[in-house]
């Protein structure tokens, strides 16, 4: 099954011995090393929209300055990507670059960027952020690369989502993983917890997250009982 | 075998479809009921790869939470995965017959009622996108036909993923792909919120959202999307603005 890949990369992160950086600077140093590129950067995207972000974390100096110059500009793959919910990736950002972001591809390519590839940081409608890949050499991923490139942007989302729900724990964003890999019960009880809770979408499929752990239950059951109305939630430290 | 009338109807608008602005989770969802009719039989799912390896449920013609498992299920096991593996038809299989090949997809199935599956790859050149997964509740053998017309349709879809033809193509397919199937899960999330809203199941809110989609001339997801934020409210029969 797909979500081991990410699991491993999750569990990878929380193996972490004492005085290691920081998760997100180790995820980055992963992604670039596993997809053979120069350069990785999360940028971290608020609800309020695409202007309110930050980068969370990117693996060189010239990747961070490429996200901030795309914020900087309102134009770019990544702000794409974020815009769209899509990944935007260009292989050939000097091609195929030009129509739709002429500004930062020009600043880019002269900078030596050859390939910029922007996943979206999301579970369905929850968004928040973009992971963005940089190559100097133009060319596309291989179909492995792209497969790591995917399951770290799962990873990242993961634990970003993890994060918003105040309950930071990478063993925790490794369940939520699965719940984001889950089946549609999974996701449609995320809907409906959100609504009967009044909380957020992520806030929710934490929550349905932490009671299958705590419960010990299969997720796809916990999911089941919030949509028949047997199960109530509310946030507490589980 | 369909009145031709019909048929041709069908292809033509599969077609209408694949224009500059469509949506990849409505052509699959219009694609898996044309099956159900043009085909007479009683189920069909349309199972994308996912590019990490594996594949996701992307469009079926069930709501009912067990027979959605049966497809769901075959992200692990079952026709679809054979056939996705091997990028050739894997049909008129008698479910009944296969517990010792597929242990927990049987049981899943049978249970259900379906007796015969059918699965046929999604294929482009050499690479295989996905798979038309196809069941019925008898054991009757699908011909020649039949298979033709159904990997004729399930051609349709692959076409459907790549309508942008140039160099971009890899790229664009991972687009597509992914695009599909974030905006699945973005549909799953809306049902559940329509449900709570509405005091209604989950079945009924997804009916009532593709009603509404089909009627405005929207797409599946940007209804979804505007059911999530609240800017649609879909509480009653009559649809109308939040605001």
């Amino acid at each position: 099954m797909t979500i081991r890949r990410t699991s491993h990369i999750l569990a990878q992160l929380a193996d972490a011995p004492p005085g290691a950086l920081p998760v997100a600077d180790r995820l980055v140093a992963g992604c670039a090393s596993a997809t053979a590129v120069t350069g990785v950067a999360v940028t971290f995207v608020t609800g309020a929209g695409v202007g309110a972000a930050a980068t969370l974390a990117a693996g060189d100096p010239s990747s961070a300055a490429m996200e901030d110059l795309q914020f900087a500009l309102g134009e770019g793959p990544s702000l794409e990507s974020a815009a769209t919910g899509r990944p935007a990736m260009h292989p050939d950002l000097a091609r195929t670059g030009r129509l739709r972001y002429p500004v930062f591809t020009e600043a880019a390519t002269a900078a030596g960027t050859g390939a910029v590839l922007a996943f979206p940081l999301r579970v369905g409608a929850i968004r928040v952020g973009v992971l963005a890949l940089y190559r100097d050499a133009a060319g596309p991923l291989s179909g492995p690369q792209l497969s790591e490139a995917l399951s770290f942007a799962d990873a990242a989302t993961a634990v970003v989502v993890q994060m918003q729900s105040g309950h930071p724990s990478l063993r925790r964003a490794d369940d939520l993983a699965r719940a984001a890999a889950a089946r549609a019960v999974v996701h449609q009880a995320t809907g409906f917890l959100s609504v009967a809770a009044g909380i957020g979408l992520g806030p929710a499929l934490a929550l349905i997250r932490a009671a299958a752990f705590s419960g010990g239950r299969p997720l796809a059951d916990v999911a089941r009982d919030v949509l028949d109305g047997t199960l109530l939630l509310h946030d507490d430290d589980g | 075998m369909t009145d031709p009338a019909r048929l041709a109807q069908v292809f033509v608008e599969l077609a209408d479809t694949l224009v500059e602005e469509f949506d990849v989770v409505d052509l699959m969802q219009v694609l898996a009921e044309r099956c159900v009719e043009l085909l007479e039989v009683d189920a069909a799912g349309l199972m994308l790869a996912d590019e990490r390896g594996g594949l996701q449920l992307l469009a079926s013609t069930v709501e009912e939470a067990r027979a959605l498992e049966v497809f769901e299920l075959q992200v692990d096991e079952g026709p679809c995965l054979d056939c996705f593996g091997l990028g050739q038809p894997v049909v008129n299989v008698a479910i009944a017959e296969a517990r010792e090949r597929w242990p927990r997809f049987t049981p899943a199935a049978v249970d259900i009622g379906f007796l015969g599956a059918h699965a046929l790859p999604m294929r482009l050149r050499a690479q295989v996108v996905g798979a038309l997964n196809l069941f019925t509740r008898d054991d009757r053998q699908l011909g020649g036909d039949d298979l033709a017309l159904g990997q004729a349709l399930a051609d349709v879809a692959t076409i459907g993923l790549l309508h942008e033809r140039n160099l971009r193509e890899q790229t664009v397919l991972s687009e597509q792909l992914q695009g599909a199937l974030h905006s699945r899960v973005l549909i799953e999330q809306a049902k559940g919120v329509l449900a709570a809203r509405a005091g209604i199941d989950v079945g009924d809110a997804f009916t009532r959202m593709r009603s509404h989609a089909r009627r405005q001339g929207t797409t599946l997801t940007s209804v979804a999307t505007a059911v999530v934020d609240g800017s649609l409210d879909l509480r009653h029969r009559a649809a109308h603005l939040a605001r």
